[in-house]
Formats: C-alpha cells, sequence, structure tokens
C-alpha cells in the first residue's frame, strides 16, 4: 500500500479553513510530495460546515482517501460531526478554551491547544487556525522553517509586523506541539520533486490557452466558475477576450459567433446553463462552426445541489440539440488530464467543424492536484484543419462565380472553411437546411435529394471522428476476477479501490472511458469480452453510463455501484461493493458516505 | 486585399445582389429594406467580404440569404450575441444584424439589452412588421392594443413595447426610425448607422402585407413624420429624444432620435485589442517564457 498521510481541516465558511489548506498544499509540494485536496462544503457565504482533506504522499494521490491522520476543527461542530472518523494512530488538534472534545476511539491523540495563552486573541482573530498549523506540521515532522516561508509569502503585503506576528503565532503552537504532544510514527518523507498545484478549473482553462483560445465566455454557475475566473485573471497576458455575458444562450451564441469569425472559441458552466446552451450547439453543428464547451457537472435535477459533485448529465450531453449531428464528447479522467484534453478535443471540433464537449465535474473542477510542470506543457499539438484564413489559397475566386463553395460535398464530409473577411469566398451559413452554396432549402424550396445529400455530408463526419480518438485501454492485470469500468473523474478513486481489494486476495482491474463520443463500442466490446466479472462504476442514480453502454453495444455487466449523496466515491465504497458482490449479495450496491459533510 | 474584380472597379449593386431572390410575399415591407441596405453599401463603398449580415429567424431574417456579403443565419433570437462574438473577433469587419420584431424584441430581447449597453459597434435593424410573419400571423411583442391575430382573435390586450424608448433606457448610443416605403430617407440612415462606432439601433416599419392588416402602408404614410424636417430637434439631446418616443397615434416620428459619440464601443474599450490586429488573425501560440510562467505560479 502507499503511503499516505491525510490531515482534514473543518469549521464554518468564513472561518478561514481555506488558508491552512493553502498553506499545507504549499509545504507539502515543496517537500516534493503529492497533495490530492478535496473540500465538501455547501453553498453559503457563511456558517454551515467546511470540510478540506488534504492527502499527500511520496507517490501520485489520486483520491481523498479513507482515512484522515490530523483532524483540525475550528469549531464544535467538526469535532463532534468527525472525531468518530478517527482510528488509532490518528490525532486531532483543537482550542482547548472553545471546543470539548469528546471520546475518541483508542489510539486517538487529542492535542488541546490552550489557544488564549499561546497568543493574543483580540489582535488576532485566526490565531487558532495558525497555532494548529504550527502544531499540525511539528507532529507531522516538517520543521518550522517552511511554514515561516510561507507565512512570510502570505502576509508579505499586509507588511512586515503581520507577518512577524504570524510567524509568532506559528512558532508558538510549532514549540508547544513538540512540548506536549506525541509525533507521528512516521515523518512525512522528503523528495526533490517540484509539483504544481492546481484545479481542474485552472487546469481547463490553461489547457484552453494552451490549445489557442482567444475567445472565452461565461455566465457564473458553481462548479465551472473558477475556469471563469482564471482566464479573466490572466487574459490580458494571454490575449484572450473574456466575457462575462447576460445568460448561457447568450454564452453559447457569443462563443459561436467568436468562433465563426475564426478564433477558437470556449465557454465553461454546470448543468443548468448547458441546458439553456442546447440550441447553440445544433448551431454549431449545422452551420459547421466548431466550438468546446465544458459542463462542469454537479448533483441534479435542477438547481440541485450546487456544491455537491455527480455524473448525472452523459444523458443530456448525448441527447443536447435537436436532429442528428456529429459531436465529440470528452470526460477528463483526472486533474491533470482537464489541462490535456483541452487541445485534443479541440482539434478534432476543428478537424471535422462540430461541437466539442467536454463532461467535467466538481470533484475534478474544484479539487486540487498536484501535477510535475512537465505536464503543462503549453506546446501542444494544434491543427486547425481545413480553414481559410487568407485569399489566394485553393478554393478560391471572385465572389460572384460560385467556385467557393462553402458546404462543398466532400467524401470525408468536410468542406473547407473561409472565415468572414477572406475576398472570395463570400457566403451565408445558415441554420436552416441549406445547400453546398449556403442557400436554404428551407420551405418552397425544399428538396428531399439535397436535404439527404446534405445530413449525410455532415454524418459523414462521424467516421472521420472514429478513426481520431484511441479506444480506452484496461488498467491492472488481465484475467482479474473482477473489472471495474467507470468514466471521467472516477479512475483515481476506482485505480486505489483495486489496489485495496489486491491486498484482500482478489485481483481487479478497471476500464476507464475517456472518449464518450465515439465510444469505440467494438474496442470494449473485445476488452470486456474476456473479463470474469464486470461492474459498472458511477456517480448517479439511474446507471446512466451503463445505459449508455447497453444502448450502444448491448453489453450488461454483472453489476453496478453506484453514489448519489453527493460526495465522492471513497476507495473502501468501492471495495467493500465489490467484495459483496462477488459474494453474490447483490448486483447494485449503493455505498453510504459515512463523513457527514 | 481585395479579388482583382473588386479593386478593378467600384462596387454596384448587381455585385451585392444574393444567390437567389428574396421569396418574400410581393409588397413585403422587408423588400424595401433589403434595397436600403444594398444602396448604403454601395455608396459606402465597403467591400463585400468586409460585410457580415447576421440574423435570426423569421421572414425578415432571411435577409442574409438575398445579399452577397458573408452572413449569417442564426437562431431565433440569438443574433445580437452572435453578432457580438463576430465583432469582437474581428473588428475590422463592418457587422450588420437585420431581424424581425420578434426575433429582436421578444425571444432576444434579453440580448437585446445587454448589446447596447455593452456599446458593441454593429448596426442593428428590426424589419418591424408588428407581427410574427414566418408563423403565419401571431401577436408581436409591438402589435398594437386590441390587435386581432391568430393567437389573440379577440384582441391584443398586452401594450406593445416601445422599441425606441426602450433602446435610449439601455444606452444604445444611435437611435433612429425608418420606414420602408421612404426608400431615401431609410438608406440614409442605414448609412449613418454603419459609420456610427457604436451599437446602432434603427427601428424600420416593414409592414407584413399578408397578416397585419392594420399597420399597412396606408396607415404609416400619412403619420410618420421626419424629424430631419423639424429644424430645432437636437438628436444629442437624450431628454428631448425620450419625449419623440412618446409619440404614437396621429404622428409617428421618423429619422434619427439620438446619437452620442463620446463613449467607446465595446472592442475599443477591450484591452486585449489596444494592440494587435483582429483576435482571429491572431497566432494561437504564446511565447514560451509566458506559457511557462502560467504553470509557475502554482508552484
Ligand atoms: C426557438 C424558436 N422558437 C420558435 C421559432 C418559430 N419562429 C420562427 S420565426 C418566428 C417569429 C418571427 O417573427 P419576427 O421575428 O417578427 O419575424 P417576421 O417573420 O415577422 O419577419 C417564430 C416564432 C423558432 N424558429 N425558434
Ligand atoms: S408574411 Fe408578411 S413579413 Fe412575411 S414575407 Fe409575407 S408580407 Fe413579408
Ligand atoms: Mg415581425
Amino acid at each position: 500500500m502507499k503511503q499516505t498521510f491525510a490531515v482534514s481541516i473543518g469549521g464554518a465558511a468564513g472561518q478561514g479553513v481555506a488558508t491552512p489548506g493553502d498553506v499545507f498544499a504549499k509545504i507539502l509540494t515543496r517537500r516534493g510530495l503529492h497533495v490530492n485536496a478535496y473540500n465538501a462544503y455547501q453553498s453559503i457565504i457563511r456558517g454551515g460546515h467546511t470540510f478540506l482533506t488534504i492527502r499527500t504522499g511520496p507517490e501520485k494521490v489520486t483520491n481523498m482517501g479513507d482515512r484522515i491522520d490530523l483532524l483540525i476543527p475550528l469549531n464544535q461542530d467538526t469535532m463532534n460531526r468527525h472525531l468518530g472518523l478517527l482510528g488509532s494512530g490518528a490525532a486531532v488538534i483543537y482550542n482547548a478554551d472553545t471546543i470539548q472534545p469528546g471520546i475518541p476511539a483508542d489510539g486517538v491523540q487529542l492535542c488541546p491547544l490552550p489557544v488564549s495563552q499561546l497568543a493574543d486573541i483580540t489582535r488576532n482573530k485566526v490565531a487558532q487556525n495558525t497555532l494548529a498549523m504550527g502544531a499540525g506540521l511539528n507532529l507531522m515532522g516538517v520543521g518550522f522553517q517552511p511554514l515561516e516561508e510561507v507565512l512570510t509569502e502570505q502576509f508579505k503585503k499586509k507588511g512586515e509586523a503581520v507577518v512577524n506576528e504570524n510567524v509568532a503565532v506559528a512558532r508558538a503552537g510549532y514549540e508547544f506541539a513538540a512540548a506536549h504532544f506525541k509525533p507521528f510514527l512516521n515523518p512525512l518523507p522528503m523528495t526533490d520533486n517540484r509539483y504544481a498545484v492546481l484545479s481542474g478549473n485552472v487546469a481547463l482553462a490553461m489547457g484552453g490557452v494552451a490549445a489557442g483560445v482567444k475567445f472565452y465566455c461565461a455566465y457564473p454557475m458553481s462548479p465551472s466558475t473558477g475556469v471563469l475566473h482564471w482566464m479573466a485573471a490572466h487574459a490580458r497576458k494571454a490575449g484572450v477576450i473574456v466575457r462575462q455575458v447576460e445568460d448561457e444562450i447568450g454564452v453559447i451564441n457569443m462563443a459561436i459567433g467568436a468562433a465563426h469569425a475564426g478564433c477558437r472559441a470556449m465557454c465553461a458552466t454546470s448543468g443548468g446553463g448547458f441546458a439553456l446552451m442546447s440550441e447553440g450547439l445544433g448551431m454549431s453543428a449545422m452551420i459547421e462552426t466548431p466550438v468546446v464547451v465544458i459542463n462542469c457537472q454537479r448533483a441534479g435535477p435542477s438547481t440541485g445541489v450546487p456544491t455537491k459533485t455527480e455524473q448525472g448529465d452523459l444523458w443530456q450531453m448525448l441527447g443536447a440539440a435537436f436532429g442528428d449531428y456529429p459531436r465529440v464528447i470528452a470526460a477528463p479522467t483526472d486533474i491533470a488530464d482537464c489541462f490535456k484534453i483541452i487541445p485534443e478535443i479541440f482539434n478534432i471540433a476543428d478537424r471535422f467543424q462540430c461541437p466539442g464537449l467536454v463532461l467535467c465535474d466538481l470533484l475534478l473542477s474544484e479539487g486540487r492536484l498536484s501535477v510535475d510542470p512537465k505536464d503543462l506543457d503549453f506546446n501542444v499539438p494544434i491543427d486547425r484543419g481545413e480553414l481559410i484564413t487568407a485569399a489566394g489559397g485553393p478554393p478560391s475566386g471572385p465572389d460572384r462565380d460560385g467556385i467557393y463553395k462553402r458546404y462543398l460535398i466532400t467524401e470525408s464530409g468536410v468542406s473547407p472553411r473561409a472565415i468572414p473577411g477572406v475576398p472570395g469566398h463570400v457566403h451565408t451559413a445558415a441554420t436552416d437546411e441549406h445547400d453546398e452554396n449556403g442557400v436554404l432549402l428551407s420551405d418552397e424550396y425544399t428538396n428531399p435529394a439535397k436535404r439527404r445529400a446534405m445530413m449525410e455530408k455532415r454524418m459523414r463526419k462521424v467516421a472521420g471522428i472514429e478513426a481520431a480518438v484511441k479506444p480506452p485501454e484496461l488498467i491492472g492485470p488481465r484475467n482479474a476476477d473482477v473489472t471495474l469500468i467507470g468514466w471521467g473523474s472516477t479512475k483515481g478513486v476506482i485505480q486505489e479501490a483495486c489496489e485495496i481489494l489486491h491486498e484482500q486476495g482478489i485481483s481487479a482491474n478497471q476500464l476507464p472511458v475517456r472518449w464518450l463520443v465515439p465510444l469505440k463500442g467494438d474496442a470494449i466490446l473485445d476488452i470486456l469480452k474476456g473479463c470474469q466479472h464486470t461492474i459498472i462504476v458511477e456517480n448517479n442514480y439511474s446507471g446512466q453510463f451503463a445505459r449508455y453502454l447497453r444502448s450502444e453495444t448491448s453489453y450488461v455487466p454483472d453489476g453496478y455501484i453506484r453514489k448519489y449523496d453527493g460526495e465522492p466515491f471513497m476507495p473502501h465504497h468501492i471495495a467493500e461493493a465489490v467484495k459483496e458482490q462477488l459474494a453474490g449479495k447483490t448486483n447494485l450496491s449503493v455505498p453510504r458516505h459515512e463523513i457527514m459533510v | 486585399m481585395a479579388t482583382t474584380a473588386e479593386v478593378s472597379r467600384p462596387l454596384t449593386l448587381a455585385d451585392l445582389k444574393g444567390k437567389v431572390d428574396p421569396d418574400w410575399c410581393p409588397g413585403c415591407g422587408d423588400f424595401g429594406v433589403l434595397a436600403a441596405l444594398q444602396k448604403a453599401l454601395v455608396e459606402l463603398q465597403i467591400p463585400q467580404h468586409n460585410v457580415v449580415t447576421i440574423s435570426g429567424i423569421g421572414c425578415s431574417s432571411n435577409l442574409p440569404g438575398y445579399i452577397n456579403t458573408y452572413g449569417m443565419h442564426t437562431l431565433h433570437g440569438r443574433t445580437l450575441a452572435v453578432a457580438t462574438g463576430v465583432k469582437l473577433a474581428n473588428h475590422d469587419l463592418t457587422v450588420v444584424v437585420t431581424g424581425g420584431d420578434g426575433d429582436g424584441f421578444g425571444i432576444g430581447g434579453n440580448h437585446f439589452i445587454h448589446t447596447m449597453r455593452r456599446n458593441v459597434d454593429l448596426l442593428y435593424i428590426v424589419m418591424d412588421n408588428q407581427i410574427y410573419g414566418l408563423t403565419t400571423g401571431q401577436t408581436s411583442p409591438t402589435s398594437q392594443l386590441g390587435m386581432k391575430t391568430k393567437s389573440m382573435p379577440f384582441g391584443n390586450i398586452e401594450a406593445p413595447l416601445n422599441p425606441i424608448a426602450l433602446a435610449l433606457a439601455a444606452g444604445a448610443t444611435f437611435v433612429a426610425r425608418g420606414f420602408s416605403g421612404e426608400q431615401k430617407h431609410l438608406t440614409e440612415l442605414i448609412k449613418e448607422g454603419i459609420q456610427h462606432k457604436g451599437f446602432s439601433f434603427l427601428d424600420a416599419f416593414s409592414p407584413c402585407v399578408t397578416y397585419n392588416h392594420d399597420n399597412t402602408y396606408q396607415w404609416f404614410r400619412p403619420r410618420v413624420k421626419k424629424l430631419e424636417d423639424e429644424p430645432a430637434y437636437d438628436s444629442a439631446n437624450w431628454y428631448a429624444a425620450m419625449e419623440k418616443a412618446q409619440l404614437w397615434g396621429e404622428e409617428i416620428p421618423i429619422g434619427k432620435f439620438f446619437e452620442r459619440t463620446d463613449i467607446p464601443s465595446l472592442h475599443g474599450a477591450e484591452p486585449v485589442l489596444a494592440q494587435g490586429g483582429p483576435l482571429a488573425h491572431r497566432s494561437l501560440r504564446l511565447p514560451a517564457e509566458m506559457s511557462r510562467g502560467f504553470a509557475e505560479e502554482l508552484l
């Protein structure tokens, strides 16, 4: 089993959970450790309960794990909710002035801090947080200097006095812990690696800029808003126009306008906003103007649970907009993949002049992961397909000659696309069905032969798209006892569940699906044919992927693991469900989330 | 750059003839708007490949197919959002947006308000026939009180929208009204609207001879009064414009209600466009140091 360590900080919104989180993440990655952070919170600005878990280790940490090693409750509520989750070897650091500990399990170390004696709480409102950070790092076997450095950076802008005060408070916590508490058995290791820490939203935005996005627009909606924030903050530097639009209908149409004029254009939203965009996707397909739309799923339906995760929008994406048209749908499998997938899908959307949809979710969008900076290389392949941006290049000709046909019928279904402003290529792009020249076939001109030809031209692109993406691959031992099939964000947690099962004598492998359209059904069937016991794992109620796979391939798995309580899977949820299914107890498991957040 | 054909001779009306002839009902007001637009472009001599005519859906919105410029025939009501994207992506293009009253004031009402407030540099011509033409005659947001249509057979009980007052309130920097029956006047308004650097709104009465039997050419002719014929009228005065906008009935003013030139257009205010050419022609690649910098911020 990999060596990992998890620290959880909880409190009411507004109590400053984020700062210690950032400080820990910085210190850990500077130590050359990987981190994975997940914040469980509610859609309120003050109050409620926020619970941030940062898990670290020398190897890649793909999910929040099953165990909390260090709990830092900032209020009584957090102590009451979570003390019971701690097992032997864990510790809890808390403000002894305001919080009663309750009765912990055997082997759990209680670490009360006499906050009012250690710091002047009338001046420093977050003294308990700073003291706890100092104490925690001491127990973890990390020296004081990294904390001093990070605090200095954090408070530099506020002046030397504030820096000194915070460093002094942190030192008091550090020294108090050294004198009164037992350190953890295994001090945190150190490596020479250096990692960047980023959220999926930042990765999506950076992936967009790497792909050459010049136009980004959005309407704020959790959990996609982080993409807008990064884009807006970096717009001037990166030369990207970023617009906040009046609604998501405006967003998709504005993005398509910019794309039509020749930019790579992108937008992100969540399920509700995506629903408003669906008519626009049909336009993108019909006028053959590529656009990339990201849906960061949250728990639905309707306003749903804005701050909780789910994989409940698959069928919305599959069915978005009326009529048949070619589309591409990709689901990034981790935060680093959020960066990678954007340039890939832009190339496909550009080559096949169709909408490219990215199905992300809150878990990735708002989670944070350490990534090797080399994996954030902006020097990605860029392929804009058959795009005419200047006069002269064939096919061309005087505007009246009709030599240039925007919707030329070709074998691939792709017609060379001229952008407005290019002499010799004047044409109209129409959402009404049209002929090769873009002339409307509507009403009295309707011509079944032409309609059929245009329909077939567009749909021929599907074959090209099929060839452009790779089929999924099985990870883990062949001939395993059980094969877990997942899609998108569940890859990391399924991987860890496989490791847990392996330790318990059950061999398990995983088929993670990244391209949803095209699905590559034949390749998937080929793989699954040789599997002994297959289970589809997904974060929704009805088994949306299971139904999709069945509709595309007629494949029916042996079992299902589903979760739709708003929280992501933890590894033990999956491992235990697999065991009950292999024992023949059920073929549908819905694990209960034990952490009350 | 222009093709040889374009540089060797001036743009003519024949150049702007579309690939097909309009399929509007004989006598439809939209013919007059199309003709005025073509004349305006010829008089301004804007190369046809530098013009994008963008519409929504409706009888009037079929216009881009009938004029030989770059064109987009988008979704019902969504034109202004699309046009904003086009203009920001390539601000060298002349963007003309055309559509109907249902398209612009009904389903597209939200985009209408926000595009005005943003002062996007484009000309928006609404071919206002006070009816839904393409869907065979239902009440529109500008249908008059009491008007009987297929959807309100006992008469409209909702007050009509006042597009001129709305445009003034929403911050449009050029607000005008024309009439398809007044060709020369309409052509001049279109020219002014194209040349105005900011959002130009032109509400053009464009009678639907098939479904609107109330607001006909005969109804409009004695009523329309040109603001240009009033020497004292000052189109720089917003309050005067708002007052004129209230007139409806025996006297209906047409002409330029309002113009101000002291506000930058959206692309003019956009810092990313302050240097360098149109966005659509910029390199997709960022300098390597810059992209490395973005990753380093996260270390
Ligand atoms: C989303 C959507 N709803 C409804 C329609 C049907 N529709 C097409 S045109 C139109 C109204 C047209 O009225 P107007 O914009 O005034 O144009 P006119 O035909 O009068 O020129 C409607 C309702 C549509 N195309 N799309
Ligand atoms: S129905 Fe009315 S608006 Fe439509 S083309 Fe005929 S006259 Fe014109
Ligand atoms: Mg109308």
